[in-house]
């Protein structure tokens, strides 16, 4: 029987200590830059989207409509450029890992609260050169940039382009650096390793992968930039220069890219899963050394990106098998999340439907990423639409599911208040049947042979494209209404308590929302992680001091 | 490297409990960002490396005709600025605040010393045509890579040469701070960070002179 613990919320909290647009853009601190960063990653997870919904309302038609092919191809490159650098690779670390790290792990800030404002405006800066770019024209390289034709034959704003992603990226860095010098430094008293939040340690593996990769996609993109600019011949035949080192060095950062993508996500979910079966989670010490593995082994597959581009077919051979490593940590997470609902007291509140989404479409994404992963399979699906459903069953129905999980798990911590939970329920459920009528059928477009970033298709494809525009439409819905409810739930949503789900971890030992220096006393840590007999106990403890001062 | 801790000469910011756990923080932040670059070198190492060895003759025949003179005496000035950073770091932490300031200014001046031949050498290129761009000229047969190799020359010496200029403001910034009796033995961190920032910055040339000046010098 749950413990019932009236909501009470704190006079003064990080969100009504001040007032004004000054106390807002110098804040240092860092629950008020998270709230900053989602703003900004809204308004790019919209744009881009934009550029999907002009994608697939052009792809309904086989031939010409819409746009011409050369703005066609502005416009899947402005998508990927934003989706990737300006809303996947961001979200959850700028906003979910900067709120809740110093939470999770009772400190009063990050290390560096100040470099962590600078990183806010390094990524608005960055924002506003892509702005210029898509104003100004737009790219069409594609979001790889390869040369020549990026360096040698675009005439479109490659050189803002890349400057913006270029800034973009320190923006990452100096995000990826405070938050290993936190959790190293600022640990509360009795928070060892092993009893971290599996977020933490998630977020630790993709602090790393900021760290050490993003400086070569920003030495890289330097590189086109001056070959653009300076006409310096680095990829360029004609000097003794070679296109694939491009593609060598830009993989190089943009494979554990993807990590730093999914990586968060998977820390959600295993904050998640233990919450929605009231039980711990099966296997802590797997899941946490697996998120190391898959930031170590993820640098080491980067050529499975360039199987059919003149690579030796001994190099795709060894980058083939470690692909194929890359993936038994990703799957031992799966297999411990699974066995955590075994026996378990399961509900079914909203951030738990994104996360069994999750689990079912990461699964599939990843699955299908060793079809691809397998050399001669490569070579059929290579460049088709089957490359794009796998990447999007991963960053769509795994990221961005993963996101939206997180945001609403806790969304109650965040604004104080809960959001209505039958709105969110189907909008999860939305967002999942319009992904799958969205992407499953480009599993099947690109088997049967359609070219991805085509502007036309033989006309025997257009059922399957017209179902998957029509997926994303529902897509979209499902997307908007988030928007719109939980805006709302900030001022019309009922007060929630310190715990409301309940679950374990340090973030909800204090209020909702939390004061400005997070914790009234540091606290001191002697639990095991996902202890929830004992947060059941505690509970209990509080339910009856309640009763009995009201009485 | 004991450090005792005098809570009224160091000032701790609000998120940090002691000044042992700042000074912590703030060390393994500074070390992080010189992984980051070593990794943002590292790419153009590699494709320095990737060049040198498709054409390994062209790159020996081109690199004799960098200036090993300026280049092996920039090598020893900036080595030697990295010694007289250390002992600037041994001025702080001795409380020595004259010794402190004096270090710090030569070590500004040697690396001013440096960049100074390095613009030098630059001009020099410019007027020898081996600035690659339309007015690239070299002898047959290599003329393609060596437009590839002086790329390379420009690009590498040239991070290098902004990454110098950074530090020739934390050391401005350092000495200023220094000169108003900011760094003694109770708190002098940011002096042995900003060391370490201007070792690395040593050590990346100390890559890049032997890389670019010294190919095939042997060959002669």
């Amino acid at each position: 029987m749950e413990a019932v613990i009236t909501p009470v919320a704190p006079r003064v909290h990080y969100l009504n200590v001040n007032y004004g647009w000054r106390s807002w853009l110098f804040t240092i601190d860092h629950k008020r830059i998270a709230l900053l960063y989602l703003v900004s990653i809204t308004l790019f997870f919209f744009l881009g989207g934009l550029f999907a919904v002009l994608i697939r309302i052009k792809l309904l038609t086989p031939g010409t409509a819409l746009v011409t092919p050369e703005t066609y191809n502005k416009l899947f490159t402005m998508h990927g450029i934003i989706m990737v650098f300006f809303f996947l690779i961001p979200s959850i670390p700028a906003v979910l890992g900067n709120f809740l790290i110093p939470l999770m792990i009772g400190a009063r800030d990050v290390a560096f609260p100040r470099l962590n404002l600078a990183s806010w405006y390094l990524f608005n800066l960055a924002g506003l050169i892509i702005l210029y770019a898509v104003v100004n024209g737009g790219v069409d390289t594609g979001w790889t940039f390869y040369p020549p034709y990026s360096s040698n034959f675009a005439n479109t704003n490659v050189a803002a382009a890349v400057l913006a992603i270029f800034v973009a990226g320190f923006s990452s860095i100096l995000t990826g650096l405070n938050f290993v010098v936190t959790i190293h430094s600022m640990r509360a008293p009795g928070l060892t390793w092993f009893r971290l939040p599996l977020f933490v340690w998630s977020m630790y593996a993709t602090s790393i992968i900021f760290i050490l990769g993003t400086p070569v996609l920003a030495i890289t993109l330097l590189l086109v930039g001056a070959e653009r600019l300076l006409h310096i011949g680095v990829f360029d035949p004609a000097y003794g220069g070679d296109p694939v080192l491009f593609q060598h060095l830009f993989w190089f950062y943009s494979h554990p890219a993807v990590y730093i993508m999914v990586l968060p996500s998977m820390g959600i979910i295993s904050e998640i899963v233990p919450t929605f079966s009231r039980k711990q989670i099966y296997g802590y010490k797997f899941i946490a050394f697996s998120s190391v593995a898959i930031a170590v082994l993820g640098f080491l597959v980067w050529g499975h990106h360039l199987f059919v581009s003149g690579q030796s077919v001994y190099a795709g051979m060894v980058f083939s098998f470690l692909s194929y490593a890359v993936a038994i940590p990703s799957a031992v997470k799966v297999f411990n999340w699974t066995a955590t609902l075994h026996k378990s007291s399961l509900s079914f509140d909203a951030p738990m439907l994104y996360a069994f989404g999750f689990i079912g479409l990461f699964t599939i994404g990843g699955l299908t990423g060793l079809f691809v992963a397998a050399l001669g399979v490569n070579v059929h699906v290579h460049d088709t639409y089957f490359v794009i459903a796998h990447f999007h069953y991963i960053m769509v129905g795994g990221a961005v599911m993963g996101y939206l999980g997180g945001i609403h798990y806790w969304w109650p911590k965040i604004s104080g208040r809960r959001y209505p939970e039958g709105w969110a329920r189907l909008a999860a459920l939305i967002v999942f049947v319009g992904f799958n009528l969205t992407f499953f059928p480009q599993f099947l477009l690109g088997y049967m042979g359609m070219p991805r970033r085509y502007y036309a298709y033989p006309p025997e494809f257009q059922t399957l494209n017209v179902m998957s525009t029509a997926g994303a439409s529902i897509l979209g819905i499902g997307y908007v209404l988030p928007l719109i409810y939980l805006i709302w739930s900030m001022r019309y949503g009922p007060v929630a308590e310190s715990n409301p789900w309940p679950s374990t971890g340090l973030e909800w030992q204090t209020t909702s929302p939390p004061p400005t220096n997070n914790f009234e006393k540091t606290p001191v840590v002697t639990n095991e992680p996902y202890d929830f007999p004992e947060l059941a106990r505690q509970r209990a403890t509080i339910a009856l001091e309640q009763s009995e001062q009201s009485a | 490297m004991a450090q005792s801790l005098a809570p009224h000469s160091t000032q701790v910011a609000h998120q940090f409990d002691s000044a042992e756990q700042q000074r912590d923080a703030a060390t393994l932040g500074m070390w992080i960002f010189l992984a980051t670059e070593i990794m943002f070198f590292g790419g153009l190492f590699t494709t320095y490396s990737v060049y040198r060895a498709l054409h390994p003759l062209a790159f020996a025949e081109v690199s004799r005709h960098l200036n090993i003179t300026l280049g092996t005496i920039n090598t020893a000035v900036l080595i030697g600025s990295s010694f007289t950073m250390a002992l600037a770091v041994y001025g702080a932490q001795h409380s020595r605040r004259k010794m402190l300031v004096l270090c710090l200014v030569l070590t500004m001046l040697l690396g001013s010393l440096f960049l100074g031949i390095k613009f030098y050498e630059y001009y020099q290129k410019f007027v020898e045509h081996f600035v690659p761009g339309s007015s690239f000229q070299f002898q047959a047969p290599y003329t393609r890579e060596a437009e590839m190799f002086f790329s390379l020359y420009f690009l590498m010496t040239g991070l290098h040469a902004l990454h110098m200029i950074v530090g020739l403001g934390l050391l401005m910034t350092l000495t200023i701070l220094a000169w108003r009796g900011r760094f003694s033995a109770s708190y002098y961190n940011p002096v042995e960070l900003s060391g370490l920032y201007w070792h690395f910055v040593d050590l990346i040339w100390i890559f890049l002179y032997p890389l670019l000046y010294l190919i095939g010098h042997h060959l002669h």
